[in-house]
């Protein structure tokens, strides 16, 4: 059987193999991917992914805004977890002007980002459990996104793309309501994921249709690029807020949970974990803002940092920067820059060319879905029908970011 | 352990290669060099599998169109998990004829990467096991991210220029 | 006293022993209240709809609770997110596999017009192959504007003509968008 082509039709009638056509709308699958695969009854002989379906250009078009129209752009990648990917193009940007942050600001990015990574997950480990059959979980668990969406609008007055944050800092700082939601979060969502977890960590049906399922090497894993909650999952502590702290996570002491098959029981129960963990980082971040002088909400950096209306409309100097950020006159080095955040599924990179013009010259996302997404098929290969549906749900692949 | 300096891998490197690496510059604390496109497998399983610092993971591979060199770049990002480092590999191909080896023999992770630059691109890597359009739709007929093309289709009537101030 | 609250009857004349009122209005009041959304979530705004479905917002309290991904089934195509021209063959066939009557609602900027995408690769909006009913701005809207475009839909429904379908001019309108 040769992998280039995909399969559409069998006309051949001695052929015992089925072909089925998975999406791209297919109810099972949540996104747009297409599988053609061949059955043998309800076994997967092999499979041909084939991606693309909203493809949007995001290369094409970052190469025609300026820096600071490129933040909705990364709202719309992975826009489970948008503001990772809007600190992330930031902290890119911010690199390449050299601007030094505050760690207050960095704190409060920190609170947002871990909060962007329990909505990222709660997605992913509900709809794990609704593919097993327990939709309750699902109905259950996905009301605390709602609080953390709630949490948004008073950090940046949107939901779910939420465009937070400016290059140099945030646009304003947390109010007193943002600050109690998130406390009451702290309270309130504990609980509710102690109860997830006792719902299914030792619940029989779902260990039973998720362990052992869709195993995983190390060597496996790292060849095809994984990274994120997947590689984890394996058991490589590869994680980028260790590796390479970025927004003064190594001022934060908090764990990296490891698995060792790289099974579906192993993702889930790492992402569940990793839940955990954002909520201490949370609390720790609430204290240590504590700490810091109040009201600094980003770098003193008038030059890059796009002044607030108010500021522009009663302001001189404000004026002057403002028109100048947005016609693109501001004074960026001639360089390329990398970075790399640990965005919901793995490692999200920034790969910058500036040339000193009003747009970038070239700008790469390092998109995980996309890359973690390639062994998919190949992985389907002898597995059941319904396991590698459980395995596309396990390795959350977010369209958006998956064909840019 | 401890991380590896840039400096380490450019005494090694340079051991090795001498004057086929060139261009080493340091943007941001990132090693970056440059080599021939004939030489590039030769120079990324060397960092793969040297034993002193591997570069065991190849975060990304993407490409860069300079229409006025007449150029385009592929970049190859890797890193090293253990040593905590990260090197980026450059190499200039012509823009009429831009071929490479492909990496996908080392890194089941380049397939699809190829996949997307030649996509965007039109780099043809040899040897690629499956070279097909990933993104766009097959009879696209332009590789899109060439800076000749536009961002916006051409074919669109509904769009005057008057009503844009152009 | 049940809570539960049941729609008020349509306009008709009663009696002693009879209500009478035109079968238009019947149907439609029967239709609007079971409609069998088809949500054909792409990106962005599939997770506003996720939202929507939701037990804060909670979706089924408009009748719209069984979802249908079957487009034989469906009553009501909800496209949510980016369509990409890849893509749009693939909506247009869905389209085509619904039986009459049948609705259509773009969720989003960019299932309306394209939206930020004004690219090669993306649709500029629905209509460009599919007649729309109803448009809902917003990128993503929020749950209440998605709620707020059903129903708009559902007040299409509740006042349809029972002979529209049959009309000369909805043959022509589909003719427009080459749908025999």
């Amino acid at each position: 059987m040769k992998h280039n082509q995909p399969v559409y039709t069998d006309n051949d009638p001695q052929n015992e193999l089925v072909t089925l056509n998975l999406g791209p709308t297919h109810p099972a699958t949540h996104g747009v991917f297409q599988n053609v695969l061949q059955l043998d009854g309800e076994r997967i002989v092999s499979g041909v992914s084939t991606i693309g379906y909203i493809h949007r250009a995001f290369e094409k078009i970052a190469e025609h805004r300026p820096f600071y129209q490129i933040t909705p752009l990364t709202d719309r990648l992975n826009y489970c977890s948008s503001p990772i990917n809007n600190m992330g193009w930031h902290m890119t940007v911010e690199k390449l002007l050299n601007i030094q942050i505050p760690k207050r600001v960095d704190y409060l990015r920190v609170i947002i980002m871990e909060l962007a990574r329990i909505s990222d997950h709660i997605i992913c480990n509900t709809i794990i459990a609704q593919d097993t059959g327990a939709t309750t979980t699902f109905l259950y668990l996905f009301q605390f996104r709602e609080h953390i969406y709630e949490i948004y609008e008073e950090v940046c007055g949107a939901r779910l793309t939420t465009n937070v944050g400016r290059i140099g800092g945030l646009e304003r700082d947390f109010n007193e309501i943002a600050f109690a939601k998130i406390n009451k979060f702290l309270k309130e969502f504990p609980i509710a994921l102690r109860e997830f977890e006792s719902l299914l960590n030792r619940n029989r049906i779902f260990i039973d249709r998720t362990a052992g399922v869709a195993e995983v090497t190390q060597e496996n894993a790292l060849s095809f690029g994984w990274t994120g909650p997947l590689l984890r999952a394996t058991g490589v502590d590869y994680d980028v807020r260790i590796s390479e702290p970025y927004s003064s996570y190594q001022d934060f002491d908090f764990e990296i949970p490891v698995g060792t098959s790289g099974d579906i029981y192993d993702r889930f129960l790492v992402r569940n974990e990793e839940m955990w963990q954002s909520l201490r980082i949370i609390e720790q971040a609430l204290d240590k803002i504590k700490l810091e002088p109040k009201g600094i909400f980003h770098a003193d950096v008038p030059e890059f940092y796009l002044p607030g209306k108010e500021e522009v409309y009663n302001n001189m100097e404000a004026l002057i920067y403002h028109f100048k950020i947005v016609m693109g006159e501001i004074d960026a080095p001639k360089a390329e820059v990398y970075h790399a955040v640990e965005g919901g599924n793995g490692e999200l990179g920034f790969y910058l060319i500036n040339d000193g013009g009003r747009t970038p010259y070239r700008l790469h996302f390092r998109r995980p879905s996309f890359i973690n997404y390639s062994m998919f098929a190949k992985m389907s290969e002898g597995m059941l029908l319904s396991d590698a549906i459980i395995n596309m749900s396990s390795m959350n692949i977010i369209a958006g970011e998956l064909d840019a | 352990m401890a991380k590896a300096t840039n400096t380490e891998i450019i005494d090694l490197l340079g051991e090795k290669f001498g004057e086929q690496l060139f261009d080493v510059t340091e943007p941001y604390g990132l090693l970056t060099f440059s080599t021939h496109k004939d030489k590039v497998i030769t120079v990324l399983s060397f960092l793969k599998e040297n034993g002193k610092i591997d570069f065991n993971f190849l975060t990304d591979i993407t490409a860069v169109h300079y229409p006025e060199k007449n150029q385009i770049a592929v970049v190859y990002h890797l890193h090293s998990m253990v040593s905590g480092v990260r090197v980026r590999l450059k190499v200039f191909l012509n823009e009429n004829h831009p071929t490479i080896p492909t990496a996908s023999t080392l890194w089941n992770s380049a397939n699809w990467m190829e996949r997307e630059t030649y996509d965007f691109f039109g780099v043809k890597f040899e040897g690629h096991p499956d070279l097909r359009r990933i993104l766009n739709m097959d009879d696209l007929g332009v590789h899109p991210m060439l800076k000749q093309y536009p961002l916006e289709d051409p074919n669109r009537v509904d769009k005057k220029d008057e009503y844009f101030g152009r | 006293m049940s809570e539960i609250n049941i729609v008020d009857a349509p306009p008709g004349i009663e009696g002693s022993g009879f209500f009478a009122t035109s079968l238009d209005k019947v149907i439609g009041l029967a239709r609007s209240h079971s409609l069998w959304p088809l949500p054909f979530a792409t990106s962005c705004c599939g997770i506003e709809f996720m939202a929507t479905m939701g037990s804060h917002y909670d979706f089924g309290r408009f009748g719209a609770e069984r979802l249908s991904f079957s487009p034989r089934q469906a009553d009501l195509l909800m496209v949510m997110g980016t369509i990409a021209k890849k893509m749009s063959p693939v909506l247009k066939q869905v389209y085509l596999q619904m039986a009459e009557p049948r609705w259509v609602i773009a969720v989003g900027a960019c299932a309306s017009s394209g939206g930020i995408f004004d690219t090669y690769s993306v649709l500029q909006g629905i209509d460009e192959i599919i007649p729309v009913d109803v448009y809902v701005p917003g990128c993503p809207p929020r749950p209440e504007a998605i709620l707020d475009g059903f129903g708009k839909i559902q007040e299409l429904v509740k006042n349809e003509s029972g002979r529209k379908r049959y009309s000369d001019q909805y043959k022509q309108m589909l003719a427009s968008y080459g749908i025999e």
